[in-house]
């Protein structure tokens, strides 16, 4: 088992290292020089150059990656272009926010997905399994920036229990668990459930009828075994596929939506990267694209262990 | 051979005065479907004695393994319709209610299955498969469930049995992983077995040892054991009683030895004919020209009339019923006589 986890770690290391050096290349990707984009129309050659410079944008492109990157593993990402702060300054408010927002989106959909997931697999071909899946297919089909405005409309506007934007009183700094902050919650983690809801659900349905499709399920029965216990071993055998989607969906949910964020106002790297991609602000988009590309890796490799963990086979190489 | 013959018989002889352990009344079962419906059993009547092994021989799609599972009504819910009465250990299987079913399987009757790998759960361990089963049947606590555990594993003769509890069923070979689907069967001491077809997925070799072991389990436990198998040579080696199914009903039945010596139906003289036995060295197989009866629709008649050899008209005017012409044999023909005296 350690030997499997140490083996997984290793093999994470080529994809960040691939990582830094995709997140590096965008300078070079971008439709326009970063240095023109900063320097004011009337700046001299000599300006420009001597900013160029003072960047280190004048050496070769590899030593630059090598400077860049050794900067970047000690946190330093370098200085945002729009407010001169250090890049970690805007990101790590903007993680928290967006992480608020997915850790409950993730758990909200897997619990509602996994329950209404194995009642439809259970209840194959009934009316009940055809509702729970048109409903799955919507929550994936219908766009959730537009489900977000309705909720808006009914809830904030109409009704007034919920506030229609932001993420309560102070600033986008000042969190506290307070019911204020946790109302504000509500509308933005619905919305953004709603396509890892429907995506685990199908997710779920499908594993479980294929679990319940094997043999050792009328074994199981066939020793007494209550219908509970059944379905403790159905769910044990469903869960790896189940696990290893949410995975990807909480990867998906961690860079945040950029469509929800904008629509509730949320302060955090949906809303962070949108703003720096139109400012041109590419230190700070080259750092939250690398730090949100390393917790894809790290939840990814967390969902690998976890798959060993529930299913002895995998780890037989 | 005329002793065992007699000895055979006497063993059979018994049952009037013991109360069976099984007994299945007229027992049909179909599946339902939008498209079709499958008459799979058709009035399967039968009684199996405490510590007797029957043996039921079919080909595949002969009801065998259907009947088996409404032994202890393992069958979907909602496709299969279960007709008839079948008593186990006084217990009516068919009207219990879910969860005293729950509590006669296992307990009671338990059953072995064709694919040991398929047939255990792949994620959790032997062990844990054994004890999560006494656990639900006995008020036992988890660590004598798992000294009950070990000495299953020691019963059906694993090696290194300790470990081996922890093993999960991809780590064990074939055989083993059958030894281990036997003790799990057994880890509530059943009064009834039910196998289907434990042995044919395995190598020869596997195969005779777990005849051997189920043989000897059965007699120092003293359970009754039905043996569900397509394979004559398998049926001789275990069972006291043989009936062959076709179609979906029981159309011979008799003691192992008379039947595979002398047998009366059709269907099982081409059965016996086509299987290599001792002296055939360089003789033809002969095989039942044909193929098995479409379940969808099964005809008002003798439903191997189509493939016998001996089939008249008067074959196809209606179900045959049982003939006696001996005790304690029947066979479903109504030419029993007639073909007896022809060979």
């Amino acid at each position: 088992m350690a030997n499997y986890i140490l083996r997984r770690l290793l093999y994470a290391i080529p994809i960040a290292i691939g990582v830094t050096v995709i997140c590096f290349s965008l300078i070079y990707l971008g439709p326009s020089d970063p240095i023109a984009a900063v320097m004011p129309d009337e700046a001299s050659a000599a300006d420009v150059q001597r900013i160029r410079e003072a960047y280190g944008f004048d050496k070769p492109v590899p030593v630059q990656y090598a400077l860049w990157l050794m900067r970047a593993v000690q946190g330093d990402f370098g200085n945002s272009l729009q407010s001169n702060r250090p890049v970690l300054d805007e990101l790590i408010p903007a993680l928290q926010n967006t992480l608020r927002l997915a850790v409950f989106a993730a758990a909200l959909s897997f619990a509602i997905a996994v329950v209404v997931g194995s009642v439809a697999a259970y209840s194959q071909g009934t009316w009940l399994d055809k509702t729970v899946t048109s409903f799955a297919i919507t929550g994936v089909s219908v766009p959730h920036y537009w489900v977000a405005i309705m909720l808006v409309i009914v809830f904030a506007v109409e009704l007034g229990w919920l506030p229609a934007m932001g993420m309560g009183t102070g600033s986008s700094r000042d969190w506290a668990w307070d019911a204020e902050h946790m109302k504000a919650l509500i509308l933005p983690v619905i919305s953004l459930s709603l396509i890892p809801a429907g995506i685990i659900t199908r997710t779920t349905r499908a594993s479980v009828l294929e679990v319940l499709s094997h043999d050792y399920v009328e074994t199981l029965r066939a020793k007494g075994l209550s219908e509970a216990t059944v379905l403790r071993h159905v769910l044990k055998n469903a869960s790896p596929t189940v696990l290893a989607v949410t995975g990807l969906q909480f990867g998906h949910l961690l860079g945040g939506s950029i469509l929800i964020e904008t629509v509730f106002v949320w302060p955090g790297t949906g809303f962070l990267l949108n703003e720096s991609i139109f400012k041109r602000d590419l230190p700070v988009l080259q750092g939250t694209i690398l730090v949100l590309a390393m917790f894809f890796v790290f939840v990814n490799l967390t969902v690998d262990i976890m798959q060993t963990w529930l299913d002895p086979r995998i780890k037989r190489d | 051979m005329a002793e065992t013959m007699g000895l055979v018989q006497d063993v059979s002889a018994t049952p009037s005065r013991v109360p069976p352990i099984v007994q299945v009344d007229d027992l049909h079962v179909r599946f339902v479907s939008k498209d079709a419906t499958v008459y799979a059993v058709n009035g399967v009547s039968f009684t199996l004695d405490p510590g007797e092994v029957l043996c039921i021989l079919g080909e595949s799609g002969s009801g065998k393994s259907v009947t088996l599972r409404a032994l202890m009504r393992l069958l979907p819910r909602k496709r299969a319709v279960i007709n008839g009465r079948v008593i186990v250990d006084g217990h009516d299987i068919l009207s219990l209610s879910t969860s005293a079913l729950s509590r006669v399987r296992g307990e009671i009757v338990s059953m072995i299955f064709q694919e040991p790998m398929t047939a255990l759960d792949p994620v959790y361990s032997i062990g844990e498969q054994i004890t999560e089963t006494v656990r639900r049947h006995e008020k036992i606590g988890r660590a004598a469930a798992e000294a009950r555990a070990l000495e299953l594993l020691e019963l059906v003769q694993i090696p290194s049995a300790k470990r081996r509890l922890k093993a999960f069923p991809h780590e064990l070979s074939g055989g083993l992983r059958q030894r281990a689907m036997i003790a799990i069967a057994l880890s509530c001491r059943p009064r009834v077995l039910l196998a289907d077809e434990p042995t044919t997925a395995l190598d020869a070799t596997v195969q005779i040892q777990i005849l051997l072991l189920l043989r000897q389990l059965q007699k120092e436990l003293g359970m009754s054991v039905i043996f569900v198998t397509h394979d004559l040579g398998v049926a001789g080696e275990i069972a006291d009683r043989i009936t062959v199914m076709y179609g979906g009903r029981f159309v011979e039945e008799g003691p192992t030895t008379a039947v595979m010596r002398d047998p009366l139906h059709p269907y099982t003289r081409g059965l016996l004919a086509s299987t290599v036995h001792g002296q055939m060295h360089r003789e033809r197989l002969r095989t039942i020209e044909g193929s098995p009866p479409n379940m969808e629709m099964l005809p008002a008649a003798c439903s191997f009339a189509p493939r016998c050899r001996y089939a008249v008209d008067r074959c196809l005017e209606g179900v045959p019923d049982l003939h006696r012409p001996f005790p304690n044999r029947s066979a479903r023909c109504i030419r029993l006589e007639e073909i007896g005296s022809m060979t």
